[in-house]
């Protein structure tokens, strides 16, 4: 697979695993998207950073070619993936620990 | 120093973000179970996919940009860090975000 078809894949999962799996339904909260607003403004500069000054290096066949920032679309995607199925365990953890703090009160 | 390039990205994130911890108390540092779960099981898929796209050739380092040590699947050390570190980062401001925001529901909160 190309890092195109796996970027998609990924976010495709993490979506998945956000609104189906644990149900945690960041993808639908106001408190996601405006963390996410403010993650990809910084991820947008060290994407630019990793890419302009060519430490990371792509394969021009793997990409699609579209480029923000001097990075490839691609990257905002496995950024997009990685941040979402962080935040969406880390909710389902929360509301984990409550659910028993809730249960042992009883 | 050149050989810092990718380590700077890193530090960049670390003082972008966990000065949040202190300032706006969003304790994910203290909560050290709770992000352990909820990284690793991403770090392991995300490395997995790294070591894929390495192996592939979809990605390379500039050799002369890491500092030269590798983990398993030869990856590079900031490979796994930026898996630990962006994590927490986007976590502490989820946080800061509910800190600032207390109104907007986040889903865990205690019933």
């Amino acid at each position: 697979m190309s890092y195109t078809q796996l970027a998609v894949t990924s976010v495709l999962l993490a979506g998945a695993l956000d609104m189906w799996a644990i149900r945690t339904r960041l993808l639908i909260s106001k408190v996601f998207w405006t963390s996410y607003a403010i993650i990809v403004s910084f991820q947008l500069l060290t994407n630019w950073w990793l890419t302009s000054r060519n430490i990371v290096i792509y394969d021009r066949h793997a990409i699609t070619g579209v480029r923000i920032a001097s990075a490839p679309v691609e990257d905002l995607l496995f950024g997009f993936a990685l941040v979402l199925g962080v935040l969406a365990l880390w909710v389902f953890w929360g509301r984990r620990e409550n659910q028993r703090a809730a249960r042992a009160r009883k | 120093m050149l050989k810092y390039g990718y380590f700077a990205m890193l530090l960049f994130t670390v003082l972008g973000s966990f000065w949040l911890e202190i300032a706006l108390r969003v304790r994910v540092l203290r909560r050290v179970g709770r992000v352990a779960l909820s990284v690793l099981p991403v770090a392991a898929v995300f490395t997995i996919w790294d070591a894929y796209a390495i192996h592939r050739g979809h990605w390379r380092f500039d050799p002369a940009q890491i500092v030269g040590k590798f983990g398993p699947f030869h990856i590079p050390i900031e490979e796994y860090l930026f898996f630990l570190i962006v994590p927490i980062a986007a976590i502490m401001t989820l946080e800061a975000v509910r800190n600032v925001k207390k109104h907007w529901p986040v889903g865990d909160e205690a019933q």
